[in-house]
């Protein structure tokens, strides 16, 4: 009976969750028409009467991003309603190995994807996108920063992504292999988080995706350093096994990887998988 | 001179405007019906009810401006109001305290002030534990221990049972003649007024309508309510010589009296008789019975007619005519038995 | 000791079962998921994850800064609660809504707030770093004033509920007394409204220690220095679920333990008072 209830109590802020990403999807939802031309027409026939509902799970990074591609995935399958659940990719991963009814796991990090894949929940995940860290100062960058070298610097405040999340593993594999030791005062629970420090000018620096600095709209300055190349996070994509949205789950990960996906996520400013 | 008060509050549907004063050492007890005004008066004298206008003076001092915690007084509550978060000793040491005595010359007051009210092994106990009698002589040693000009009792035995009361009213009147300053007392009860108290100051919708020694107060009561508190019949009439005329029907008294009077009798020279009674007794009226009740070891008939008229008589008297509600019935009253003064 | 004093007045039994059915239904809701807290349990790794020393710190800190966000509060809030209790002033009931903000609003925004009134480039964080070269931000000052910013709405609403339902005329007779007004606030309100506002640091001291949102947001998250017990639970659970649980247990015990022990000495103060 134990058993039942936990897995009860699990489950309960995932459906939560669920309800609260629909409700915000309901209402950009609507405006479709723009990028429905362009989306692949054959999917929209194929679609069983049955399933009219697909479940994402992604990681918080890509809300931008898998709205528009939401909304265009509706408008090439009448009918069909997408609801999001944007989260922390290992927040996403345990509620989908506690059983959360997902029919797609996009995470910012291959080591939140194995929770899912070595649970049998997914088959082979596909890396659709990468992901650059950059150095995020304000706008006026009051500390002068310019290379990875002045965040070692005392006087200069810091903020990291703690390493429990992927910009935080990122970002400490960034700094190991230009073997810097930096003090942050921070170790933020997300990137969002991490980059509201910087757009408060709370802290001079930070290291944050390419993809945040640019979602920022000019809040924050974005300054790329060579370090980055080595700790690029790789974005897998997977159709899961359970997947209730049965054959919508293949055919939205295909829109992902399509050229048109690829249009979406580079424009963003995530790097192309290739 | 010591207290001197002229007393004005105005309120939207209720306005106070008394005036008296107290000598050092004397008790003066504010009378009156609930609501007459009795404990704004006291509020007023204490300082916890503004003044609309008047002045209040004590030893030549005015208080007006002073607020409560700096005038020299002493407030007994009516339930007491002693702070249940400390002891009988602590509630009487509060006072002291407040005017700078160090705590443990502050405690040696209260202990004395409670051996005083007889009290000295109830010191440690908390308000809840004493009885109301116990908690009425903790509020009087913590209003006395402060020492102060003014002393004001707001239906100081109001609140206990009558065997309590009895004792604690004869205490009470011990404590009171001890005490140097002057005293208000807020009472609605006459037995207390008149133990308690070296004048009287009747207040009836927020004025004076008596006032005078508690004797001749209850000798010549002035209104309805002072009559009734005493246990009198009182008619305003009209007087020529010694006959006063109320509402048709001609009083002869002992006293010489012109114009405007007042006319009191108590119920107990009042005969009843069920026919005209011969040789014609003067101050002979007919009336009918409307209610007839125990009273003390009498009985009371109360009378309707021209005048509403309270009569008392014995038991076998009651049996002889047999009265019954609604009858009517012939009444009388000695000349020697009334009272007539100017109204 | 509770069920005793049930029994006493009229039996469990006796209870009529409209209320019984929803109030043991309330209490599965509540009990539960603690049910669940402790089936998960990591119970054969439990002695090495317990003694981790970044789990005692963060412990000594929740305890450390909950208690003193609870002394900040009623050093503020119990005064503020006797204002809107006991003195009118125009606006009086906006301000008193204005209190209750903190309580709907959500915690992660109110450190927003504060970092825009306090943080470095804040309206009066700007000042304070020039003037006094203080910051709040990422500082265990920091932790405190998130926490107090979100719990002290909790003192100063039992505080002002116990205040209005307080006799005045206590405080009229100790005026008549002698007292200032001071004195009578001292020694006859604080007194006499003593179950309130201990009810109600027990609330704010609660409320401090779970705190998460406006401490994160506002004092950010390094160990040792501004990373409580919430934090740290939150961060574990990216990446070890055990952890979190073992983490959470242990907050939940040290706070169970806590209150109830202060509860048993209250109780048994107050019936000899």
């Amino acid at each position: 009976m134990f058993r039942s209830v936990s897995r009860w109590v699990v489950a309960a802020p995932a459906a939560l969750a669920l309800l609260l990403g629909s409700a915000a999807c309901g209402s950009s939802g609507s405006d479709s028409s723009a990028t429905s031309s362009s989306a692949p027409s054959a999917a929209a026939s194929s679609a069983p009467a049955t399933a009219n509902t697909l479940t994402v799970f992604a990681a918080a990074s890509l809300t931008e991003t898998f709205t528009e591609l939401g909304k265009a995935f509706e408008a090439s399958h009448p009918g069909v309603t997408v609801t999001f659940n944007f989260g922390s990719s290992a927040t996403l991963a345990q509620q989908i190995t506690q059983g959360a009814p997902a029919d797609v796991f996009a995470a910012a990090s291959p080591a939140t994807m194995k929770t899912v894949t070595d649970a049998s929940l997914a088959g082979s995940p596909t890396t659709f996108v990468r992901n650059k860290l950059q150095i995020a100062v304000p706008p006026d960058n009051p500390a002068k920063v310019a290379s990875l070298k002045d965040l070692t610097d005392s006087k200069v405040k810091v903020a990291l992504c703690a390493e429990q999340v992927p910009c935080g593993a990122a970002a400490k594999k960034a700094l190991d292999v230009a073997g810097l030791k930096v003090t942050p005062v921070t170790f933020e629970q997300d990137v969002k988080a991490t980059l509201t420090k910087v757009e408060l000018g709370e802290v001079d620096a930070a290291l944050v995706y390419k993809t945040d600095v640019l979602s920022s709209g000019g809040k924050v300055n974005g300054i790329d350093f060579p370090e980055a190349d080595q700790a690029i996070n790789d974005y897998p994509i997977a159709a899961l096994t359970k997947a209730p949205g049965g054959p919508l789950a293949q055919q939205f990960v295909d829109l992902v990887l399509s050229q048109q996906g690829k249009d979406v996520l580079t424009k963003a400013g995530f790097e192309s998988a290739a | 001179m010591s207290l001197s008060a002229r007393l004005s509050v105005v309120r939207p549907r209720f306005r106070l405007d008394v005036a008296f004063d107290v000598e050092p050492g004397q008790v003066l007890a504010l009378l009156g019906p609930n609501g007459a005004g009795k404990t704004t008066a006291l509020r007023a004298l204490a300082g916890l009810t503004p003044l609309t206008n008047g002045q209040i003076t004590l030893d030549g001092r005015s208080l007006d401006a002073l607020p409560s915690e700096r005038r020299p007084i002493g407030v007994v509550f009516q339930d007491y109001l002693l702070f249940p978060h400390l002891s009988a000793l602590d509630n009487v040491a509060f006072g002291p305290r407040c005017h700078g005595v160090a705590k443990a010359e502050a405690r040696r007051t209260a202990k004395v002030w409670l051996e005083r009210v007889g009290l000295a092994d109830h010191t440690a106990a908390k308000p809840r534990q004493l009885s109301g009698g116990q908690a009425q002589r903790v509020a009087l040693a913590r209003a006395l221990a402060v020492e102060p000009r003014l002393l004001l009792l707001d239906e100081p035995l109001a609140a206990l049972d009558a065997h309590t009361r009895l004792e604690i009213r004869s205490q009470l009147r011990r404590h009171l003649s001890d005490f140097g300053g002057a005293t208000v007392l807020v009472t609605h009860d006459p037995l207390d007024a008149m133990v308690l108290a070296d004048r009287l100051v009747v207040i009836e919708g927020g004025s004076v309508v008596q006032e005078g020694a508690p004797a001749d107060v209850a000798r010549r009561p002035r209104t309805e309510y002072v009559a009734r508190l005493v246990g009198l019949n009182l008619y305003k009439g009209t007087a020529t010589g010694r006959q006063v005329s109320v509402d048709g029907i001609d009083f002869h008294v002992n006293d010489e009296i012109d114009g405007p009077a007042l006319i009191a009798f108590p119920p107990a020279a009042v005969a009843l008789y069920r026919s005209r009674p011969d040789g014609s007794p003067r101050n002979l009226w007919q009336a009918h019975i409307e209610g007839i009740e125990r009273h003390g070891d009498n009985i009371r008939v109360h009378l309707g007619g021209a005048i509403a008229v309270a009569a008392d008589v014995t038991p076998a008297a009651v049996a002889d005519l047999d009265l019954t509600p609604g009858q009517r019935i012939w009444a009388s009253v000695k000349a020697t038995e009334t009272r007539a003064y100017p109204a | 000791m509770a069920a005793d004093d049930v029994s006493r007045r009229s039996g469990l039994t006796r209870a009529p079962w409209v209320l019984l059915a929803p109030a043991l239904l309330g209490m599965a809701f509540l009990v539960l998921p603690l049910a669940g807290l402790l089936v998960r349990a990591p119970w054969t790794t439990l002695p090495e994850r317990l003694t981790a020393p970044h789990v005692l710190d963060a412990l000594r800190l929740s305890l450390f800064t909950a208690t003193v966000a609870t002394a900040v509060s009623l050093l503020l809030g119990v005064p503020l609660a006797w204002l809107l209790a006991r003195v009118s002033f125009p606006g009086r009931s906006l301000v008193r809504a204005l209190v209750t903000i903190p309580l709907v609003l959500p915690p992660v925004v109110g450190g927003v707030a504060l970092l825009l009134v306090l943080g470095r480039r804040g309206l009066v964080g700007q000042w304070l770093e020039s003037a006094f070269g203080i910051s709040l931000p990422f500082t265990t000052a920091g932790v405190v004033v998130a926490e107090a910013f979100v719990a002290m709405p909790f003192l100063v609403i039992s505080v002002e509920g116990a205040l209005r339902a307080a006799d005045l005329r206590f405080e009229e007779a100790a005026a008549t007394l002698g007292a200032s007004r001071w004195t009578v606030f001292r020694r006859v309100t604080v007194p006499l409204v003593a179950p309130g506002i201990v009810a109600g640091a027990v609330l704010c001291w609660a409320r401090a220690l779970g705190e998460f949102g406006a401490t994160i947001t506002f004092a950010g998250n390094f160990p040792g220095r501004t990373q409580t017990m919430p934090l740290a639970v939150y961060l574990a659970l990216e990446t070890d679920p055990d952890s979190a649980i073992v983490l959470s247990l242990v907050l939940l015990v040290v706070s169970v333990v806590i209150l109830a022990s202060l509860r048993d000495r209250w109780v048994s103060a107050g019936s000899a008072a």
